[in-house]
């Protein structure tokens, strides 16, 4: 779900703040997916307009100035060397998928 | 050239066309995986599960992938940002497995740059063009699908999954189809000399997001569409002509452009819309918690800046101050194979001017013959420097050179070796070469005659005939002078 409410506090910015309405959480749920009965619909909007009022308190600091936080303690972003360590474990990769065909995943058709 | 222009029934229309290249980086391992990034390979066999994006999962940056991207950021003059940022890009599909692309939208590793493009590379005064370019980012590939395996199902191959993609966004400068290929002919070579992606279309390791739009010459700019995939320098071109046209009609038809994605149907030569939906673009772009900003410090910059090869254009510069035509210089730069071979040959001491007329009337003619690329080439440029050397201190004349290099193609014998073998040396002995000009001029006293009353042009079949009785093995200088003192006496 994080995409999902992350997407909500993108859209925040550019609807009225802080609040959602069906519409919004019948878009997001589209967009990820996930499908939702017109009930849950109506209960996700009290939930996420929690979570929004929620984070929204942080608002009330100023951190104007003040550059965002990347990590708890210094940190830099680790890279690695350009050598082949992994892959060629097809069997795990393909082991929980719903459907197999052969070597590749098999996804209900995809084209028009 | 005069200016492109689309004829409507309301008039001139002028293209305007910016493109979007994803050109895969050049890697042993994939962005932000272990698992091979080579192509081909048994489906789903160069994947980790990182790749597969299983739950715990964790990216962690390849440093060859963001060195390559750097390198060729340095080799089109753009600003290098020392800090960018990983964004995820949300969209589901079945070719990728996390549910997003992690991109770099926000701030790019890369940012404006330019490269000038020879619209006629072979003519010294073809119009160029500095075609701005906007950002490269870095970026994972997706996977690939095949439907036409099962009837109700879509197959999924990861292979390609996570590959690196370094997407170099131009500007909207391009104003005809020749730019638009000219753009992505120059792109592909810069690409090849730095060594950051093998620019092999067929194989989709370069690959181009057109997007084009119309106006009436000197107005505001069109809607654009975006035709999305095309995999040739010659598909980019006729996407925008037949995307430009479909326009035009559309537009004095009454009608109004979408913006949207569109496909490239090369078989049809026409382009169709891909995706309607209204919510195709809504992307949720965010930072990805998973990575930290990327910072590069000044070492890391400093190997990337020193690790450049020469580029096309200075190379070519440096070939036209040597004396080299500027036709010479423009086909021996333009492919990064052609200049290395060329290096090679230098290396070996070879003159400018000598080896780049050998390699690209002799060497080019014979590969073309053969139907080989220069990587195949059966004379390779220490062969080649031997042979050439020959002519230059007048062991051999330049025509035994061709009978010479016919062999040497068919054996892969030494110059040298064949020169000796079939007793092929230029001779300069003076008395072998008289006693043949005498018996010729005894033949044809009818063309001494008119050669000696004004008809000059004559000269020429004398020689000939001296160097066919010759054998080819006379020397041109000396037998030119043995003629005038024979027949113009």
């Amino acid at each position: 779900m994080l995409a999902a409410t992350t997407g909500l506090l993108a859209i925040r910015t550019t609807r009225n703040p802080m609040s959602v309405d069906k519409d919004t959480v019948n878009k997001i749920a589209k967009l990820s997916r996930i499908a939702i009965s017109d009930e849950e619909a109506e209960k996700m909007v009290g939930e996420l307009n929690g979570i929004l009022a929620w984070v929204e308190q942080l608002g009330e600091v100023d951190c104007s100035g003040v550059e965002p936080m990347t990590a708890v303690i210094p940190n830099h972003l680790r890279l690695r060397d350009d050598v082949v360590t992994d892959g060629d474990v097809r069997e795990r990769v393909l082991a929980n998928a719903p459907a197999r065909e052969g070597s590749f995943f098999g996804v209900p058709k995809v084209i028009e | 050239m005069s200016e492109y222009r689309i004829q409507g029934i309301t008039g001139e229309w002028e293209v305007v066309i910016g493109l979007e290249v994803h050109a895969q980086v050049t890697s042993n391992a994939k962005l932000f995986s272990g698992a091979s990034a080579a192509y081909g390979g048994e489906p789903n066999s160069h994947v980790s599960l990182v790749d597969a994006a299983m739950p715990g999962m964790l990216p962690v940056p390849n440093r060859e992938c963001i060195r390559q991207a750097v390198r060729t950021g340095m080799a089109i003059n753009a600003q290098i940002n020392k800090w960018s940022r990983f964004d995820r890009k949300n969209y589901f599909y079945a070719d990728l497995p996390q549910g997003y692309q992690i991109s770099q939208l926000y701030h790019p590793i890369v940012g404006e740059g330019e490269i000038e493009v020879i619209l006629d590379e072979k003519d010294a005064n073809s119009p160029r063009k500095t075609i701005g370019i906007e950002r490269i980012h870095v970026e994972q590939d997706a996977g690939k699908l095949m439907h036409d395996q099962h009837p109700t199902m879509s197959y999924v191959d990861l292979n390609r999954s996570g590959v690196a993609l370094m997407e170099i966004v131009s500007r909207p400068d391009m104003r005809s189809p020749a730019e638009a290929g000219a753009y992505v002919k120059k792109l592909r070579s810069i690409l090849r000399y730095v060594g950051s992606c093998d620019g092999n279309m067929e194989e989709g390791s370069m690959r181009a997001d057109v997007n084009v739009s119309v106006r009436k010459p000197g107005e505001e700019f069109g809607t654009r569409t975006e035709t999305k995939n095309v995999n040739s320098i010659r598909f980019v071109m006729q996407a925008i002509e037949v995307e430009a046209r479909r326009q035009v009609d559309l537009i004095e038809d009454g009608g109004t452009v979408v913006q949207e994605t569109r496909l490239f149907d090369p078989n049809k030569l026409e382009t169709r819309s891909m995706r309607s939906k209204e919510d195709a673009h809504d992307y949720r772009y965010f930072p990805d918690p998973d990575l930290l900003p990327l910072e590069l410090d000044d070492a890391f910059l400093e190997e990337c800046r020193a690790s450049l090869p020469e580029l096309p254009d200075a190379k070519r510069a440096r070939y036209e101050a040597m004396g080299l035509t500027a036709y010479n210089a423009a086909v021996l730069t333009a492919e990064a194979e052609t200049a290395f071979w060329f290096e090679d040959l230098l290396a070996e001491r070879v003159d400018p001017k000598q080896g780049s007329n050998w390699l690209l009337s002799e060497l080019f003619g014979a590969l073309n013959r053969l139907g080989k690329s220069l990587e195949e080439s059966p004379v390779n440029p220490k062969q080649a420097a031997e042979l050439l050397g020959l002519v230059a201190d007048g062991t051999i004349s330049g025509s035994i050179s061709k009978q010479v290099f016919e062999i040497m193609l068919e054996t892969g014998q030494g110059a040298a070796a064949i020169v000796e073998e079939k007793g092929l040396k230029q001779t300069s002995d003076t008395g072998a070469i008289e006693a043949e000009i005498a018996k010729i001029i005894a033949a044809n006293e009818d063309k001494v005659a008119e050669y000696r009353s004004g008809k000059d042009k004559l000269f020429g079949f004398f020689v000939g005939q001296t160097m066919k009785a010759m054998g080819g093995k006379a020397n041109p200088g000396v037998v030119n002078e043995l003629l005038k003192k024979a027949l113009d006496q």
